[in-house]
């Protein structure tokens, strides 16, 4: 029985596991050659990544409910696993070049990816607890890792203190939760609030609280002061990888606590994740046309893209749409997580080792400089806008198409309008890229490059022939508790 | 002597009130973070006040379980935040969050 979860769980079991020992190995790998230590790190996210798609298709409840195993959780972890393949290969030479190159750069990240995963089989208030902390300490931790360069450990302290705050909130949610449904399972709140008349206030307020938390690891207006901060301060390989983890995992507990768990409440968390959703894109995209820095400009797009996947509740909240909802957040979040590596990648070429060469500005000349890389860099900026025949396309269509099936018409009208907004920005630097002179200096680091075509690739690929993706995103259905 | 449970809740109450004010107001990086520890601690004793009201019910077990992992993570938290602290006091001269600004916004 034990034995058997146990086996269920393989991928988290291999990822936390191999990071636990990896920090002692590390101990013992000479510090010149630390490329050791991110070679037995990647090598056990293959593994874990080995597993989770062997697991794949899989639905069941583990450990007396605490974990569940269903295709939503496989697909999330296969997400994880990649961009965390994708981070270690971007940050390898890119801490070399900023000398910051320490071993426990790749174990943290581990350990990050660990809470995650466990983030995405959550069946209980407690363990959604336990993954966010696991998930954030980690990041807490690496955005601090250019120390002592004041911008990062500036960056640290925000994201620190503003997410240990936010934990504080979630916390009493679930205290409040626990208090009205005398549990913390979410099977067991289901039970509870289909029981009785209806769904008492102060599991209301418990429930808003938790929103406040996770609302603000997703970078959701009007939880989204810390995002431009630590994004632009923490060094850009902890960025790349903070802005597609620790948002899909933001999500990954926002859709299963609500679809799964809080149905029953569906009138009330209806409206204000619809409102949440319409303030997220329409500030994420205006705010980001003032910004000169890409990283500054980047990380307003990752809000503005937050508010799009936020779209996929207030949809989810209409009796019958929820399984598309689910699945066009999931598509998205993949999208998401491949054309933003693969942009973070470009800027990661781009910027000097003293952390000049940030400025949208300094793209002048890419397109003659390096032909490919700036094409690939075109690509991104066209699937962040979303634009055919880019992944980006696909995934705003389907969140569009989904809201529009829940007859949320007006919102999916902000998300073209606010779409249309962030054309300017995003093809601004697809404009200062060929039309301007300039002689960029670049990096050209094989590993780097490597996983910007990767993200072009795949970008253009299943912008094309999002087939594959889309039968996926179908088997990844949360089930039922 | 018993004390009613909806006294417990109200002090949480006012004890996670207390702790988020404090994070607005308090300008030192130290007090900011005791803040935050209070809102823990005030989700932990509104967490054990319910438990108490449930009786011996199994259930209510998870939430005095629920007490220790947060207990544990507001530990680990500590640990992280400590050492940021010091590492910002040791190239600042200060932990007041106001003289960390050089990132605008």
């Amino acid at each position: 029985m034990l034995l058997e979860d146990l086996l269920s769980i393989l991928p988290l079991v291999i990822v936390a596991g191999w990071a636990t020992i990896l920090v002692i190995i590390d101990l013992f790998i000479p510090k010149e050659r630390k490329g050791i230590t991110a070679a037995l790190a990647a090598l056990g996210l293959v593994a874990a990544a080995v597993a989770a798609i062997l697991q794949f298709g899989q639905s069941k409840t583990l450990f007396g409910g605490m974990l569940l195993l269903d295709g939503f959780a496989s697909f999330l972890q296969i997400l994880f696993l990649g961009a965390g393949l994708l981070a270690i290969a971007q940050a390898f030479d890119y801490l070399r070049r900023r000398e910051i190159e320490r071993g426990e750069y790749y174990t943290l990240l581990m350990f990050s990816i660990s809470g995650m995963m466990l983030m995405s089989m959550a069946g209980d208030l407690i363990v959604i607890f336990i993954a966010l902390e696991l998930l954030s300490i980690p990041l807490y931790i690496l955005s601090g890792f250019a120390r002592p360069q004041p911008v990062s450990e500036e960056a640290a302290l925000k994201y620190f203190i503003l997410g240990a705050f936010a934990s504080g909130f979630m916390v009493y949610g679930i205290a409040l939760i626990f208090g009205t449904t005398a549990t913390t399972s979410l099977a067991g709140i289901l039970n509870a609030f289909a029981a009785s008349p209806g769904v008492p206030a102060l599991a209301m307020v418990g429930g808003a609280l938790v929103l406040v938390g996770l609302g603000f690891k997703v970078a959701a207006v009007p939880f989204h002061m810390w995002t431009p901060d630590v994004y632009v301060g923490a060094p850009t390989s902890v960025t790349a990888f903070m802005s597609v983890g620790a948002k899909a995992g933001g999500f990954a507990a926002l859709l299963r606590m609500l679809i799964a768990a809080f149905p029953d409440a569906a009138a009330a968390w209806g409206p204000v994740t619809m409102w949440i959703a319409a303030l997220t894109m329409t500030w994420g995209n205006v705010a980001a046309i003032a910004q000169s820095n890409i990283k500054r400009m980047l990380a307003y797009s990752s809000i503005a893209h937050a508010g799009y996947i936020f779209m996929a509740l207030p949809s989810a909240a209409v009796a019958g749409v929820a399984p598309e909802a689910v699945r066009g957040a999931l598509f998205y979040l993949m999208a998401y997580a491949i054309t933003n590596l693969g942009a973070w990648g470009v800027v990661l070429a781009m910027e000097k080792a003293e952390g000049a060469g940030l400025e949208i500005d300094d793209y002048a000349g890419l397109g003659k400089r390096r032909p490919i890389m700036a094409l690939a860099m075109a690509l991104f900026m066209l699937s962040f806008t979303g634009v055919p025949p880019t992944v980006g396309f696909i995934g705003k269509f389907y969140l569009f198409r989904a809201a529009i099936d829940a007859n949320l018409i007006w919102l999916a009208l902000v998300g073209v309008i606010t779409s249309l907004i962030s054309a300017y920005y995003y093809l601004r630097v697809v404009v200062v890229m060929y039309m301007r002179p300039g002689e960029p200096e670049t990096q050209n680091e094989p590993l780097l490059n490597s996983t910007v075509w990767l993200a072009a690739i795949g970008t253009f690929v299943f912008g094309v022939l999002p087939s594959p993706l889309l039968a996926l995103a179908h088997m990844a259905e949360l089930i039922r508790l | 002597m018993n004390v009613p449970a909806s006294y417990v809740i109200a002090l949480s109450g006012v004890l996670f009130t207390l702790g988020v004010l404090g994070v607005l107001i308090r300008r030192n990086a130290i007090v900011i973070f005791m803040s935050i520890e209070l809102m823990l601690n005030s989700a932990n004793l509104a967490l054990v006040g319910f438990a108490r009201s449930m009786g011996p019910a199994a259930e209510a077990l998870r939430g005095q379980v629920f007490v220790f992992f947060v207990i544990a993570v507001a530990a680990a938290e500590v640990a992280v935040g400590l050492a940021l602290i010091v590492a910002i006091f040791r190239s600042k001269e200060s932990i007041d969050i106001d003289l960390v600004n050089s990132l605008r916004g």
